[in-house]
């Protein structure tokens, strides 16, 4: 039993640094700032996800798997708020660079 | 070994991002690898079990430090390029390196000298902090054995405020602080400052109170509410009070006065100045705290606030 579910930590927190991987290339590589914005908040949203999923078998207790849950919640409401606020000064013209 | 290694590449992100933050040449993009740096450092503290440390690194070193400076370039963009121009000649620069430099050289050799195991008086503290009744030693040294220097750092917040409130023209003193926020009242902005601070507040409280017993304290709480609050203001739903404003000044003066009255109360009921009563420790040092709390979220977000600029009708 526990050698799946540490198996499923690794798969999943692979999964999800592969995502922050990608992001981090995407934000260098994409050419304007509303595909690098893109880029970024697909990787903070699924690549934490997956990191929080994989580490909810090793949280002690329902608690903490709640708070692992909540954390990923309030950084996708972050994220989110945050990356229309940017792409709106994006397309106003302003440059935030 | 793994953990070797990921604490070698750590330090090297951490000794990378303070280079660029210090070689940057726009005063945003320091900001932001200042801010950075910040949260790199605190998971450094993390790692060495110093969570106290960690989260008022997170909350005031980096969030709002950082916001202070994000203020501070976004005043300063307009004359940046004119500013730029006039560098300093290289002379005074190496001379700034070298006293940086040297400086810092100094604290690793002071740090480095030290000797295996270092001298400590966390066992001290261990023994004795039993008498006060909390959980928490950081809360334990701060409050009782070292009660002085907190109660100087909650003066010298007042003070850092009432040094930004003195740079107000005449013709607005006394008026709300900083330019007056308008965002679309069905905006995310708005949004997320309807959301949000019901959580905030709640975070913000748990950690204030749990202090006692685990890591978290008032500097840390206060800052997540004054954050919440600047949400509000900045999301335009509320406005900054003006600063002539009766019982904002005694709130911001209530923290430090509750503190050095039971501070010099404790001379009388228990021999020496900011000495507690030990079956009153707990209780007087909650006390303390509750006092302290509002004035520093009211110093925190005021601070970031900034100025006034406005006179008190909007």
């Amino acid at each position: 039993m526990s050698f799946f579910l540490d198996s499923f930590t690794v798969a999943a927190v692979s999964a999800g640094a592969f995502f922050f991987l990608a992001g981090s290339v995407g934000l260098l590589r994409f050419p304007d700032a509303l595909s690098r914005l893109h880029a970024l908040t697909k990787a903070d949203n699924l690549g934490l996800g997956l990191v929080m999923l994989g580490l909810l078998p090793r949280a002690d207790g329902l608690l903490a798997a709640l708070k692992l849950v909540f954390v990923w919640l309030l950084v996708l409401l972050a994220s989110a708020m945050v990356s229309q606020m940017v792409a709106r000064v994006a397309r106003r013209g302003g440059s935030p660079s | 070994m793994v953990a070797a290694t990921l604490a070698l590449i750590h330090a090297l992100l951490l000794v990378g991002i303070a280079a660029w933050t210090i070689a940057a040449r726009r005063t945003f993009a320091a900001v932001v690898g200042f801010v950075a740096y910040g949260l790199l450092l605190s998971i450094a503290w993390v790692v060495l079990s110093a969570i106290d440390v960690a989260l008022t690194e997170a909350a005031i070193g980096s969030g709002l430090t950082g916001v202070l400076l994000i203020g501070a370039a976004a005043r300063l963009r307009a004359t940046e390029t004119a500013i730029s121009v006039e560098r300093p000649g290289p002379s005074l620069r190496w001379l700034a390196a070298l006293t940086s430099a040297a400086v810092a050289g100094a604290i690793a050799i002071a740090v480095l000298s030290l000797p295996d195991p270092a001298p400590t008086l966390a066992p001290a503290v261990a023994q004795y902090m039993s008498v006060t009744g909390l959980g928490n030693a950081v809360t334990v040294v701060l409050l009782a054995y070292r009660a002085l220097d907190t109660l100087l750092e909650s003066i010298v917040v007042v003070f850092a405020l009432i040094g930004v409130w003195s740079l107000a023209p005449d013709r607005v003193w006394g008026g709300r602080p900083g330019p007056l926020h308008e965002a679309d009242p069905n905006g995310i902005l708005a949004y997320l400052a309807r959301l949000l601070p019901p959580i905030g507040i709640i975070v913000g409280l748990y950690i204030f109170w749990i202090g006692a017993d685990l890591p978290g304290g008032k500097f840390q709480g206060a800052t997540i509410l004054a954050a919440m609050w600047l949400l509000v203001m900045m999301a335009g739903l509320t406005d900054a009070p003006p600063i002539s404003r009766t019982w904002l000044r005694i709130l911001l003066v209530a923290g430090p006065l509750v503190f050095i009255a039971i501070g010099f109360a404790g001379a009388l009921t228990a021999g020496a100045v900011l000495a507690y009563p030990d079956e009153y420790a707990k209780l007087l040092i909650k006390v303390i705290e509750a006092a302290l709390m509002p004035t520093l979220v009211l110093t925190l977000a005021l601070l970031v606030a900034g100025a006034p600029e406005r006179t008190a009708r909007r």
